[in-house]
């Protein structure tokens, strides 16, 4: 049950992340952005992370995703009319599926553990108090960093939406 | 609870350059439009202070707040580095700005924020340190890169900067959660052990993670085969950012490796020994063959720090004490010759922005001796000619590497350091006997010069008292916990 649910929401995830990179209309790629989000979400509920999920509708799904396709209304972008392959589309899918032939070889012949043991040893892991708790005593510090981190993000959108001279 | 676990002393350099940040933009907002002369001398302020500290807490610290970061001496030994680079670009900055009509307050803001991050790199004892003190350093080089919006190829640069970088990051945290997966931490004291007691230290998630955490690490430092960006981004970018952007983040990477590798380094045999072997071969190889025939200086000096990152890279490989220590030296001396030599193409160039031509340099031999006299240090001590400081900095790392017994690697190193003569000496031969092609005249900045005169003697001072340096750089590496 657990296995035949998993593999239906990687499978969802994956083919709604390619066509947001295949779609003509940006508006779509958009929307398809959302679905792999939610589906990343339910992966999230399914390794019992639900703080994290519910983080990741909201945010993700919900306020960020909004706020994209508010940018796209009102740049009214058009569509995409590009006709036959570039060189580097051609490039690219070949460089893929290389890349793709060796990941495959390799994962052939380096098995990967199903799970090293250690989640399975700490129940209640990704519970919210469990989450509240470590933010605010163990990864204090990094979640400090992290403010810094977006107000470099806020100087650099001020310096790249500062009107031109 | 226990505040004893909150230790500031520990983040007491970032902590006032974090303050420092927001009372540039404080100093930039009240002092109005046209007027950035006081969030210069702020920022200015800042780094001192931030320096002071460091000095006065060097390495007092100790890990704190959970094993997450540590304020020994080797992140103080790093934070002076960052400070002294951040301090010259600030200095030298306001011309170049002025000349290119992008002089905002926001330049200083966005050093110092950078500097913070690289702060947290060389600090951090664990992953998530490193990589949120990388980040912050990374997206406020974003968008230095980008910082003239008017030209085109610096809107390319921080495009491409940033894509690449991104990915980059990818692999870096992709390498940090299978480590976490594996381990089940992202403390380095539980990443070290782990490597050191496991039979097999790649079996599981580890190799993969690894290799992934490498592959991100030598994308900041710009190793071959991922340092296609740097000459590119280094060319499009504002030059005072190119000259902040090729000395003080690749000593931040190399601090952030060294944290990760450096006591593990012995303990990780083989396959690690022969990755880190042919990235270290294939970057000074590469790095300086390319550097040949660049027209423009820029693209030259980007090759030549493509190749000093290859050099760098055998310290870590030898992984000794004298390899660690080898490095600190070698990064101290080389931020110096870097920023110099930036800063000096800057202020020769007279065809506008869209051009660095070696020609610029033209009888600068005569028109300004003591420009070119500077310069040709930074040519010199690039080289590695005794008794300037980047002759020290070659000495230890190669030493190092040959008694860990890697004697072809070395060699390797020797032949590419004699192939970098002819593109160095190329600089000296236009400043000296090239016919002058009626070039404007060089203008004389005195803040600019200042900080190039600073650059040159700090590259002659540390080839005069090399020893007692490396002893600092030594106590530093031995202070890591």
């Amino acid at each position: 049950m657990e296995a035949f649910f998993f593999l239906l929401l990687a499978v969802v995830s994956i083919f709604s992340g390619l066509m947001v990179i295949l779609q003509k209309s940006p508006v779509a790629s958009v929307l398809f952005l959302v679905l792999t989000l939610v589906c990343v979400a339910a992966l999230f509920v399914m390794l019992s992370a639900p703080f994290i999920a519910a983080i990741q509708v909201i945010i993700y799904a919900g306020a960020i995703m909004v706020l994209f396709l508010f940018v796209l209304m009102l740049l009214n972008l058009q569509r995409f009319t590009e006709g036959a392959w570039s060189r580097f589309q051609i490039t690219g899918v070949v460089v893929a599926a290389v890349l793709a032939v060796v990941t495959a070889l390799l994962l052939r012949a380096v098995p990967l553990p199903a799970d090293s043991g250690f989640l399975r040893e700490t129940p209640g892991l990704g519970s919210v108090e469990a989450v509240g708790l470590s933010l605010f005593t163990e990864y204090l510090l990094p979640f400090e960093i992290a403010s810094f981190l977006l107000l470099a993000g806020i100087i650099g959108a001020v310096i790249l939406s500062r009107r031109r001279p | 609870m226990d505040l004893s676990r909150f230790n500031l002393i520990t983040i007491a350099t970032p902590l006032v350059l974090g303050a420092g940040v927001l009372l540039v933009m404080l100093v930039d907002l009240l002092s109005g439009r046209a007027n950035r002369r006081p969030a210069q001398l702020a920022a200015l302020a800042v780094v001192l202070a931030a320096a002071a500290v460091c000095l006065a807490t060097w390495n007092t610290g100790g890990v704190s707040f959970f094993g997450q970061v540590s304020g020994d001496g080797f992140a103080s030994f790093f934070n002076l580095i960052f400070l002294a680079v951040a301090f010259l670009v600030i200095l030298a900055g306001p011309a170049y700005l002025e000349r290119n009509a992008i002089h905002f307050g926001e330049y200083y803001s966005l050093v110092l924020v950078s500097v913070m991050g690289m702060a947290f790199m060389a600090a951090g004892t664990n992953l998530l340190v490193i990589f949120l003190g990388l980040e912050t350093m990374s997206l406020a080089l974003y968008v230095l890169a980008g910082f003239n919006p008017a030209r085109q190829s610096s809107n390319e640069a921080s495009l491409k900067y940033l894509l690449l970088g991104s990915f980059a990051t990818g692999f870096l945290v992709f390498g940090i959660a299978l480590v976490y997966g594996q381990i089940g931490s992202t403390d380095l004291a539980r990443f070290s052990a782990y490597l050191a007691g496991a039979g097999d230290p790649f079996a599981g998630y580890m190799g993969a993670g690894v290799a992934l955490l490498l592959i991100g690490l030598t994308f900041k430092m710009a190793v071959v085969p991922f340092h296609f960006w740097s000459p590119d981004v280094y060319d499009g970018a504002p030059t005072v950012v190119s000259a902040f952007m090729s000395a003080a983040p690749k000593a931040a990477a190399f601090a952030a490796a060294l944290r990760i590798f450096y006591a593990p380094a012995e303990s990780l045999g083989l396959p690690w020994e022969r990755i880190l072997w042919i990235l270290a071969a294939l970057t000074m190889t590469v790095g300086n063959l390319s550097a040949l025939n660049q027209a423009s200086i820029k693209r030259m000096l980007a090759y030549s720090s493509v190749a000093h990152a290859g050099y760098l890279l055998l310290g870590i490989l030898a992984g000794n004490e004298l390899g660690a220590a080898g490095i600190l030296f070698y990064l101290a001396s080389y931020v110096f010759m870097n920023v110099g030599a930036f800063t000096v193409a800057w202020m020769v160039n007279r065809r506008g922005e869209g051009r660095y031509d070696l020609g610029d340099f033209a009888q600068l031999g005569f028109r300004r001796p003591l420009l070119a006299a500077m310069m040709s240090v930074f040519m010199l001590g690039l080289i590695g000619i005794p008794p300037l400081a980047g002759f020290f900095g070659k000495l230890y790392v190669f030493t190092a590497a040959v008694q860990a017994g890697y004697v072809w690697l070395v060699v390797i190193a020797v032949l590419n350091s004699a192939v970098s003569v002819f593109y160095y000496l190329r600089v000296m031969v236009i400043m000296y006997m090239r016919e002058n092609e009626a070039l404007k005249d060089v203008d004389r900045i005195p803040a600019t010069f200042a900080a190039v005169a600073a650059c040159a003697l700090m590259v002659i001072l540390l080839g005069l008292i090399p020893g007692s340096v490396l002893d600092v750089a030594r106590a530093a590496v031995a202070s890591m916990p």
